[in-house]
């Protein structure tokens, strides 16, 4: 199932509704960071909330996409990881370094603005 | 070992037939009985000094409805509504500090005032006797096997309960500012305890929509690897909800085990005491406390 990508001013929003299989996530990744240039985003939010399992291959994929954005100028931010998973993925070792996470979509975009700014104030 | 033949009259085992016919004879004397020997047994409580917690009365009460539920389990061969009827008795007893002992004593109390009533009433016939406790004795180790366990039960059921309340009230997480928590650990922490808390502090992280979370173990007198290996999936837990956590309130010893046996603690934010780690969330939340130059005096009304 395709994941739905919604531009919101600076930001893209990705809401993954359902359990996702390899080539989805493949598939997300690729069309995610072609929207970045295209739509000249400053920040990507990748809603996790629907998720209740998370292996190995997401997790690699959600890093890679966070790389990948950030070299075409693009901040990402995962949002909406649930307790259990959050805690299954810890025992996996799987514990997204270098990612930045927030609680929810609203804690996402206001992650994206502070960076936004501190980046305006560097300038 | 064999035992004298003299002894075992009854050389054959009885029928299943027999032993419901001899059973029936049993219950119809303990019904014809019932108010002598449940005095008798009442009595003999009260001498033995069991069930002290409980008054006369009541153990007359109790007595009673024991003594029915006895001679129906008897009657009936079936031991649900004795097994219910222990239970419900455990449940009712056991805040009032009744011990084990002394519900076992008191089931096999009643099981020697009725054997000494079927001597009494057999006496003549020998015979007859052997028989009749060779239906009786099976029944009524059973129902002893009964009440005993239910007993038990119960009161595990009970134990379980409480170390569940303390193991609850023993990890509070506490809301201290907005989007601030603090989780202060007190005492052993063992892998199921650790468990534990991590489960309590990510689902108060998501209710509270917490931000930054400050962890004190000042109360933690020693930690192993495991521990602290647990604490560490915990902060980074915590970090996938979004969350920074501070670890305040490291002892020397502490410090030094960890330094010792070599755990990665890099990836953790830790303060001197849990002021400073308070101090800490408060500069990552942008509070700022001002010092007021003198107290406010108080208003009289």
């Amino acid at each position: 199932m395709e994941v739905p990508i919604l531009k919101q001013g600076h930001y893209l929003i990705a809401s993954i509704q359902s359990a996702l299989t390899d080539a989805d996530l493949m598939q997300l990744r690729e069309s995610l960071v072609a929207r970045v240039g295209k739509f000249r985003a400053r920040g990507v939010i990748v809603d996790v909330t629907a998720l209740d399992v998370m292996d190995s291959f997401a997790v690699r994929t959600l890093r890679d996409i966070t790389h990948m954005a950030r070299l075409r100028g693009a901040e990402t931010v995962i949002v909406g990881i649930q307790p259990e998973v959050a805690f299954a993925m810890v025992q996996l070792g799987l514990t997204l370094k270098g990612v930045a996470t927030a609680l929810d979509l609203e804690e996402g975009l206001a992650f994206l603005d502070t960076q936004a700014r501190e980046r305006i104030d560097r300038a | 070992m064999s035992t004298p033949k003299d002894r075992n009259p009854s050389s054959q085992p009885p029928t299943a037939e027999e032993t419901a016919g001899l059973l029936r004879e049993l219950v119809s004397h303990l019904r014809q009985n019932r108010t002598q020997l449940r005095e008798e047994w009442a009595r003999r409580i009260t001498r033995a000094q069991l069930l002290t917690a409980m008054t006369e009365e009541e153990i007359f009460a109790e007595a009673t409805s024991v003594y029915d539920n006895y001679v129906e389990a008897l009657e009936t061969g079936t031991f649900e509504a004795l097994q219910a009827y222990a239970r419900n008795l455990s449940e009712r007893i056991i805040p009032r500090g009744v011990e084990t002992h002394e519900v076992v004593g008191i089931v096999l109390l009643l099981r020697d005032v009725l054997a000494r009533s079927l001597f009494a009433k057999y006496h003549e016939d020998f015979n007859k006797l052997n028989r009749i406790l060779d239906a009786y004795e099976p029944a009524a180790n059973r129902i002893a096997n009964t009440v005993a366990v239910g007993f038990v039960q119960e009161r595990e059921r009970v134990i379980r309960q409480q170390q569940e309340a303390i193991r609850e009230l023993s990890t509070p997480v506490l809301q201290v500012r907005e989007r601030l928590l603090i989780l202060p650990i007190i005492g052993v922490i063992d892998p199921q305890r650790a468990r534990q808390l991590t489960e309590q502090l990510l689902r108060a992280i998501r209710t509270n929509r917490a931000k930054v979370v400050v962890i004190d173990i000042t109360g933690v007198a020693a930690m192993d690897s495991n521990v602290a290996n647990h604490l560490v999936q915990t902060v980074e837990a915590s970090r996938l909800l979004g969350a920074t956590v501070i670890v305040t309130g490291l002892s020397p010893e502490i410090a030094q085990t960890l330094v010792t046996i070599g755990v990665d603690l890099s990836e953790m934010a830790t303060v001197g005491d849990l002021q400073g780690g308070i101090e800490e969330a408060e500069r990552l939340l942008g509070y700022k406390v001002l010092e007021l130059a003198a107290p406010p005096a108080p208003k009289n009304n």
